[in-house]
């Protein structure tokens, strides 16, 4: 498969369990070692340095957050900037810039453990630890999974922002279309571990490309259908 | 009974900081041997496997069998080495499982996290994996040291000195408070390391300073008391078991063995402590240096000795011809020395350098009830007669029980193997019909036990002669002075210095004085 991003988009992965999404994303960090093929960032071969320089140009955001329990939100947060050398003052700024993007005030937060915070605080702090090295791409898988509707509305609000903000490029794995709609430029719809449609969401709205694309569209669209009525009835 | 606070405290310091020696070195070796391992077997597991396989069966050796074991292991040597390095093996165990199983129980996701974030392998090992897993290897340090601080009391059979020496000294004399004075101690060290242990681990949890403080503290607290071996033999307890009184008439005249240095060891019974305690008064009033060895079973003493470990020891003819030699059939007394002699000086470089004048043998002995509800007179006498047998286990091992038991026809007797120090009580109260007694036991006469003859003379004599080190009969000063104890020691003479520890309930060094005035009476 091939797929290329511009600078400051979002792409959408969508597709059932074990269609081979997560597999796709963590090639781009080299968490898994592609057989074959390459991956670029800017000019940057990722094969031409060590992995670990690699992923610190890349954040990462997973559905349990991931954080390390036993240092404080500051620490986790500041773990890139740490191994990439950053200066104390400049870690610190970034750390209250980031804090409060994603609505964990510093002064309350940052010397906490993740133990002490709730599902959707913690994967805050994780979206800020992913961001923390200022990288120009964000890898996201199924960030939102495990989390309650309302938190995650409000997270997937927080991204969009961020975006605008930062202007990050970014990756969306998710099994949810309604997410990747919410958040994706273009949506890259994937089966048996390969890209079967790949487009701007009204587009395959429009013209699902076979039977699959059609499937995974029937439900939020039977969703779409009941909801809009329920609220037109309504008089809304 | 009032010196034996003093005499125990004597030797206190030199005791616990052998102990204290064996199990932190052992503990140190094991963690710097099980971590590297563990956290190679965690990440590959067909290392894994084999590794703790490995340390298991290891660890299913009983403590005393693993201790006897490293000896020949290690070329007969005796003391702290083997003893250390068999408690190392034995705590690699309990953190080489805690270690695999902690790291394997970090959380994956935390794992792939650290990577993501772009820490190294070698960066992810030091800031997450050893973090995280460290409560539970912190619990298999933690076990390994109960494990290693108990065990070390075992370490004195193989002639390391640890709180085990008043424990095995205390059971074969019957000082019950010296048992239980090595017990306690021993608890309370293991104890007092474990919560030391705990402290470092809050430190580091909580990252708390006021922890390893308290740590470090309690570190100091358990080694400082064996630091009071470090103060100089002149300044008074370093000398060794209060041997204070050790003639200080001599000390200007010619002392032919002064600033030498020798090692004297003894097995775990009564009299062989007693002889060890007077033959160190004997070269300590020569001007030697003395350490002792004590507790050793009989073919680690013997080897230790035929390698240089140790100097000088009191062993018996009939124990050399059956055990060492092998010989099956008896010899003629005389005769037995001659061979024994050339043996053992043949065959090991070992010089036997006289006989002390005692004999120890095996006689079997009964109760004057038994004696006379059965008829008992001879050791034939015993045959078909519904009794059990009490020995040590050493002696149902022995070719002389099997001939002796052929010869009289004694294979209905029940046999029951049990430590020495309690046969003679067993046999008065009836609880077994005959024991093997040691002839010079006090307890013979005191108790009114029944000898029983050996017509066929199929137990072989035990006279007990002085064997000195392949090393040791090269040193003519120390040969001299050996030579004074020459048959200085009658059978009565030696019952009785036993029977001041056995039925008198006097310390082993109480009885070594009394011997050694009896031996060398002081001249004006």
């Amino acid at each position: 498969m091939s797929f290329d991003l511009a600078s400051g988009e979002t792409l959408a992965l969508i597709g059932h369990s074990g269609c081979g999404k997560t597999t796709t994303l963590k090639m781009l960090n080299r968490l898994i070692e592609p057989d074959e093929g390459e991956v670029r960032l800017g000019g940057l071969n990722a094969h031409d340095m060590p992995a670990h320089e690699w992923r610190r140009r890349i954040g990462f955001v997973i559905q349990s957050a991931g954080l390390f329990p036993h240092r404080t939100v500051r620490e986790n947060v500041l773990v890139t900037p740490r191994l990439l050398g950053w200066a104390d003052a400049r870690q610190e700024r970034k750390l209250r810039e980031l804090l409060s993007m994603v609505g964990l005030p510093a002064e309350t937060y940052a010397e906490r453990y993740p133990a002490a915070l709730s599902g959707g605080e913690r994967q805050r702090v994780g979206l800020a630890r992913a961001l923390a090295g200022e990288p120009d791409i964000i890898l996201m898988d199924e960030p939102f999974a495990a989390l309650d509707p309302l938190t995650r509305t409000g997270l997937i609000d927080d991204i969009a922002r961020l975006k605008s903000e930062l202007g990050f490029a970014s990756v969306l794995v998710t099994h949810d279309f309604a997410e990747a709609l919410r958040l994706g430029d273009r949506v890259a719809v994937m089966d048996g571990g390969r890209i079967i449609q790949k487009g701007a969401p009204a587009e395959l709205i429009a013209s699902p490309a076979n039977d699959t694309v059609r499937d995974l569209l029937a439900a939020p669209r039977q969703l779409a259908e009941t909801v809009g009525k329920a609220f037109g009835d309504q008089g809304g | 009974m009032n010196g034996f606070l003093a005499e125990e405290l004597a030797v206190f310091p030199a005791n616990y900081a052998g102990h204290l020696k064996l199990a932190l070195g052992a503990l140190l070796t094991g963690l710097v041997i099980s971590i590297p391992a563990g956290i190679l077997a965690a990440r590959q597991r067909h290392f894994a496997g084999p590794a703790l396989a490995t340390a298991s069966i290891v660890q299913t050796i009983p403590g005393i069998a693993l201790l006897a074991l490293m000896v020949p292991l290690m070329g007969g040597m005796i003391g702290f080495w083997p003893a250390f390095a068999a408690l190392s093996l034995y705590s690699i165990l309990p953190m080489l499982r805690n270690t695999i199983v902690g790291l394997r129980g970090v959380d994956s996701d935390v794992r792939e996290a650290a990577l993501a974030v772009g820490m190294t392998a070698r960066q992810r090992l030091k800031e997450i994996d050893l973090p995280l897993a460290a409560p539970v290897i912190v619990a298999g340090l933690r076990t390994a040291s109960a494990w290693v601080v108990g065990t070390a009391t075992l370490s004195t059979p193989v002639g390391a000195r640890s709180l085990g020496n008043y424990i095995f000294q205390g059971l074969q004399t019957r000082n019950w408070t010296a048992v239980l004075f090595g017990c306690l101690v021993s608890a309370a060290l293991a104890l007092a390391l474990d919560q030391i242990i705990a402290q470092f681990e809050k430190s580091a949890r909580d990252r708390k300073r006021s922890h390893a403080l308290a740590g470090m503290a309690g570190l100091v607290l358990i080694i400082l008391p064996a630091l009071s071996i470090f103060i100089p033999a002149g300044a008074g307890a370093g000398a060794g078991t209060g041997s204070s009184g050790a003639a200080p008439a001599e000390v200007a005249a010619s002392q032919p063995l002064q600033g030498q240095t020798f090692t004297v060891g003894s097995k775990a019974f009564t009299e062989q402590y007693i002889l060890a305690d007077l033959i160190r008064r004997k070269l300590e009033a020569e001007g030697a240096r003395v350490q002792t060895r004590e507790g050793l079973g009989t073919t680690v003493a013997f080897d230790a000795l035929a390698n240089d470990s140790i100097d000088i020891y009191v062993d018996y003819t009939g124990t050399v011809w059956a055990s060492l030699m092998k010989q099956d059939e008896p010899a003629q007394r005389s005769d037995m020395y001659a061979q024994v002699t050339a043996w053992l000086l043949d065959q090991r470089g070992v010089l036997a350098l006289g006989k002390l004048g005692f004999e120890n043998a095996y006689a079997f002995a009964t109760s004057p009830e038994t004696a006379a509800r059965y008829n008992l007179e001879t050791i034939g006498d015993v045959a078909g007669k519904p009794l059990s047998i009490a020995s040590d286990p050493e002696f149902f091992g022995r070719p002389e029980w099997t001939r002796t038991r052929d010869a009289y026809g004694l294979q209905n007797l029940s046999i029951r193997s049990m430590d020495s120090a309690f046969m003679y009580d067993a046999v008065r109260r009836g609880e077994v019909g005959l024991i093997t007694a040691y002839t010079t036991d006090g307890r013979i006469d005191a108790y009114d036990l029944v000898l029983l003859d050996d017509p066929r003379a199929v137990l072989p004599p035990y006279d007990a002669f002085l064997l000195v080190s392949p090393q040791g009969r090269e040193n003519t000063a120390l040969l001299n002075v050996l030579e004074s104890l020459e048959g200085k020691i009658s059978t009565e003479l030696m019952r009785q210095a036993n029977s001041r520890v056995d039925l008198e309930r006097g310390s082993v060094a109480e009885a070594g004085a009394w011997l050694y005035e009896q031996v060398f009476p002081q001249e004006e």
